[in-house]
Formats: C-alpha cells, structure tokens, sequence
C-alpha cells in the first residue's frame, strides 16, 4: 500500500512531514510561550514570598546582581510602603554531595535570617534532600538566627549547626550557602548604603 | 481482534514492561515515587496515542524506504508538543522527570508500536492500541513506583505511612534494579501458576 | 585537573548505565559475551563522541542563534539517526574489517538512549567540576561525551563477565533471563555506589 520508493517521493515526503510537524511545533510553542515564562517567574516569586517578610513591591523586577568571592549572586530587596522590611538572596555552592544547591535565603534588614527556601538540588534521596524544608526540619534551625553571632558552620566544624545524621556534606554545603548568601546581603546592604 | 482485545492486549498480555521488556530507561530512572511513576507513564501513552493515530493516518502515503526516518519525526514532534505542555503547566514535574521525557522519543515501544500495529491498523484501532499499550506502560511504572516509594521513604503517593526512616536504598539506583528485577520474579511466577 | 575530575565523574561516580539508567536496553540485550561487550563499547564510544560534537555545533550554531531551541529533540534525534547511517556507509567503504566489528552493532544504537540522552545533557545542564557551575564547552563536552561512553562500555563489560560466570550456576526458573540480570545489576550498581562523593 506503501508509494514507491522513488527518489522524488521520499523527498516529498519527508518535505512535507518535516514541514507539518515544524508548522504544529511552532504553533504549540507560540500558545505556550507566556504560561512557560509565567511558570519559571511563579517559581522565584512562590519563592521569595516564602523567604521575606512582607513586601508589597515586584521584587522579581528590582533584582540586582551582587560578586562575592567571584561568584554572582542575585539579589532581591523586598519592601512595603517603600520601607525595605526584607532582602532575599539567590545563592548557589558546588559543595554539595550531588553538586549543585541554589537555595533562596531571606535576610531582615538587620542581617537575622528570617526564612529559607532550596530552589534546586541534586543530593541523594533520603539524606541530603533534607535539607529541603518540605522533607525535613533541618533548615528551620536557621530561621530568626543571626549570622553575626551564629556560627554558620555544623557542630563538628565548630559552628552551631546540627547536621543532617548522615548527610554531613550536605549539611556542610547548605551552611556554606547560608553563609554566602549572608555576605552577599551585607554588601547589597552596604551598597544601598543602609535602607532607602 | 475486537477493539476491547485491542485496547486490552497492551495492559495485561502484551505489556511493554513485564513482557516485552521495552522502555527499560524510563521505568528504572523515573520510579522514585507512585507519582513520578504515573506521570512518567501518562506522558509516554499521551505521545504513543497520538503517534499511533498519525502514523496510521500517513502510513499508506510514506514510501517504504523512509518510513522509520518519517515515524520518527512525527514521534519527535509529539514529544516535544509534551515537552512544552508540561513546562508551561507543570514545571515541577518537567523538573523532576528531566531529561527522561525528551527520551520518550527513543522509548522503543513507541516506535516498537508504530511499526507493529499503526502501519497496518485503522487509526481508530491504532490510537486504541497506543491507549492499551500507554496504560500498561503507566501501570507498570505506577506499580513500580509505589513499591519503591513505599520500602525506601514509607510513604504512599506522598503520604507518610511508616514512621521513621525506610530502606533508603530502595529509592536510590540499586534499588531500581533490585526491585524491578524481583518484581519479574513475580510475574512469571504467577504467569506459570 | 578540570578534565581529569569529568573524566573520574563520568566514567565511574555518575556512571551512565548503573547511576544514571541510560542505554539499558542494550546494557541488558548485548551483555552475554565479553567479545561482544567490547565490540559495542567500542561502536557506542565512536558514536557517541562524534554525534555530540554535530549536535553541539547544531545547538550553538543553529538553534540557539535562531532562537528555537525547543526543536532539539527533533533536530537532535536527526542528526543522530543520519549520522548512524552515515558511519554505517563510510566504514563499509573505507575500512570493511572495522565494520566487520562494529556494523552490526550501528543500527541498534540509533535506538540507544544513551546517546540522545548525552547529546541533550551536555548543552542544556550546567556542570561543576571543581570550579563554578558553568556550561560546557565544546573539547569540555567532547572530554565528558566520550568518558560518559567509556563509563557505559565499563559497566558492559563487567557486566558481560558476570553473566558468563551465570551461565554456569543453576538458576531457579523465575529468576532466569531478565530477572536475575536486573538483580545482578543492581549489586553492581550497589558497587558503583562506593564512588559517589570522591569528586
């Protein structure tokens, strides 16, 4: 029932499929374009109304970039009534037991931690991904601390920190994370010149 | 074949998993959970439809000699149509199956379906085919999943039912092999008795 | 030192069969001979390596500047099959002996997803390598293409190794075939584990 194989026919054909299929693509890509931009933006903003206090600003749009130790970081101040009640920052360590942990840390304008959220991780199930609030409270140790007087580093290092039982790395890895993201606030602070 | 036999050979007899052994990749990588496991499943049969029904549609126009190449891209574009569907309205879960849903593409009982059953059958028959077969796949991996879900993190579609740690292993690489490998055991156990 | 950790990474801790469930199937299908195991590593490292350089160039020269990105499953699974056949034709021409070893093995690697897996992995996931989270570049990707390659034919031929030693034990009849092979892998893959963290 197959056309035969004839060079012109095989050519059109794969012409014409090529062609349907890049017109159906294009199409499909076209109508889900926004909804794909709209759900990456929902993932930062879900994101740091998580982290910051309050805020009635777009921080998504004031973000700014900061360097600490060569490695950018973005920043995001968060207002209400144009006081600035909270500053998220997006920090990223290679330190992990996986590799890569981009976690969201939410600062007071004082410097104390007020909330965190992990963006994306690749630490082994079970162990590492406790670090993750939705699996474990190991991050809420970190809430209401402030770095100036809390050593960010686990117990066994000298710091404050309880580490996940057997996930020592990982923990290591979100305290160095905290931690940069806390360097990272004190220049953004420092930047703005104390608060706006 | 009436169309009840056809839709109804994919899940049990003929089912890609546990019979034919096809599609291993995905049921191994992606069986972390019940939930991960279904989705995984349902994106597969969402593509394996709608390939069926097309392919069995062009079938008669496409010359002999580049039919693999043109099944191929018309399955190709499927699965990108689901690529960018699940980004848009399901961005979590694109994130967690990952790399595994563009890999649809080279799941061989898509293109194992096309060549079997679409390039002969009436495109209704077809898309029923690629129902029964995307059903059997998805309840393999949910069945799969559930397991796994349940000896390494004790919980049920994401809901804690053993307190306390589980046997993490289960969760993790080994595991998948291990458990899928045991769940085999099973089945021809039962298919003898 | 950057390409001494992608290779350790890929060959052994994020090893392509046992930790990352690509190319199973072949992993399962063409495992029962040693002799054979090494014929289709060799085929899947040559392959493998040279379709991730076409599809980089592609990813970077075509689609990105165009701005239509999300054609890379099609162009990818194209360029892909074409190249297959194209090795297929030039190897038969020009060195019949070394298709005498690997021909039979080219048309199942089409199918390998092992292959488009990698190609997809190395232009739209960032790596960390010691340093900062980057993109690959192209000799980075090449390195890491034909590590993770190398990774697979490892893992195939131990595993080749192994099942010629089942093929000496009585085997209760459930486990027979498939089942015991997965269950074999999964030990193995337990041993991979003993790697994880050492980069």
């Amino acid at each position: 029932m197959a056309r035969e194989s004839n060079f012109r026919n095989m050519f059109l054909c794969l012409l014409v499929i090529c062609f349907g299929g890049s017109a159906l693509l294009g199409g499909v890509y076209l109508i889900t374009y926004q909804p794909i931009l709209a759900a990456q933006a929902a993932r930062v903003n879900q994101a740091l109304g998580g982290v910051l206090p309050q805020f009635d600003n777009m921080p998504a749009e004031e973000a700014y970039q900061v360097e600490v130790n060569g490695k950018k970081m973005t920043v995001y101040p968060g207002t209400l009534n144009r006081e600035l009640t909270g500053v998220a920052v997006e920090a990223t360590t290679n330190k992990g037991f996986g590799g890569q942990i981009i976690v969201m840390v939410g600062f007071l304008p004082d410097g104390t931690i007020n909330n965190t959220a992990v963006i994306s991780h690749t630490e082994t199930p079970g162990l590492g991904d406790k670090i993750d609030p939705r699996k474990s409270d190991f991050s809420l140790q970190f809430n209401q601390k402030n770095p100036e007087s809390f050593r960010l580093a686990v117990k066994k290092d000298g710091g404050q920190v309880d580490a996940i039982t057997a996930a020592t790395i990982s923990s290591r890895a979100f305290c160095d994370v905290v931690d940069l993201a806390y360097q990272a606030f004190r220049q953004s602070i420092q930047k703005e010149g104390g608060i706006q | 074949m009436s169309r009840l036999q056809t839709l109804v050979n994919g899940i049990i007899k003929g089912n890609p998993t546990f019979v034919l052994v096809l599609g291993m990749c995905p049921t191994l990588g992606t069986t972390t959970s019940a939930i991960n496991g279904m989705s995984m499943g349902l994106a597969t049969t969402f593509v394996l439809m709608l390939s069926n029904l097309v392919i069995s549609l062009v079938a008669g126009l496409v010359p002999s000699k580049v039919r693999i190449p043109a099944f191929v891209v018309i399955i190709a574009v499927f699965v990108t149509v689901v690529q960018l569907i699940m980004q848009a309205y399901v961005p979590a879960l694109y994130q967690t199956l990952g790399l595994f849903i563009p890999l649809i593409v080279v799941n061989c009982i898509v293109l194992g379906r096309a060549e079997a059953f679409a390039s002969k059958n009436k495109p209704f028959d077809s898309f029923l085919d690629g129902l029964g077969s995307g059903l059997g796949f998805t309840l393999s991996l949910t069945v799969l999943g559930t397991i796994r879900e349940l000896l390494g993190s004790g919980s049920f579609f994401g809901l804690k039912i053993i307190p306390g740690d589980a046997i993490l292993i289960f969760i993790l690489a080994p595991g998948a092999f291990i458990a899928l490998g045991y769940l085999m055991v099973l089945f021809n156990k039962l298919k003898k008795a | 030192m950057e390409y001494v950790i992608i290779v350790i990474s890929a060959v052994f801790v994020n090893n392509i069969v046992l930790n990352q469930f690509l190319g199973i199937c072949p992993f399962l299908g063409v495992s029962n001979r040693i002799s054979t195991a090494m014929g289709m590593a060799a085929a899947v490292v040559f392959v493998m390596t040279l379709s991730t350089l076409f599809t980089y160039l592609v990813q970077y020269y075509i689609l990105n500047p165009l701005n239509i990105a999300f054609m890379q499953t099609v162009t990818f699974i194209l360029v892909i099959a074409a190249l297959v056949q194209m090795v297929e034709i030039i190897l038969k021409k020009i060195s019949p002996a070394l298709y005498q070893a690997l021909g039979i093995f080219l048309p199942l690697i089409t199918t390998n997803c092992a292959v488009l897996g990698v190609a997809i992995l190395v232009v739209t996931k960032e790596f960390s390598f010691g340093g900062t989270p980057h993109m690959l570049d192209l000799p980075q990707s090449l390195v890491y293409t034909a590590s993770m390659a190398l990774g697979f034919g490892l893992a195939l031929i131990i595993f080749a190794g192994m099942r010629e030693q089942m093929d000496l034990v009585g085997i209760p009849k459930p486990f027979r075939g498939v089942p015991i092979s997965l269950i074999t892998a999964g030990i193995l893959s337990l041993a991979f584990m003993g790697f994880s963290g050492i980069v």
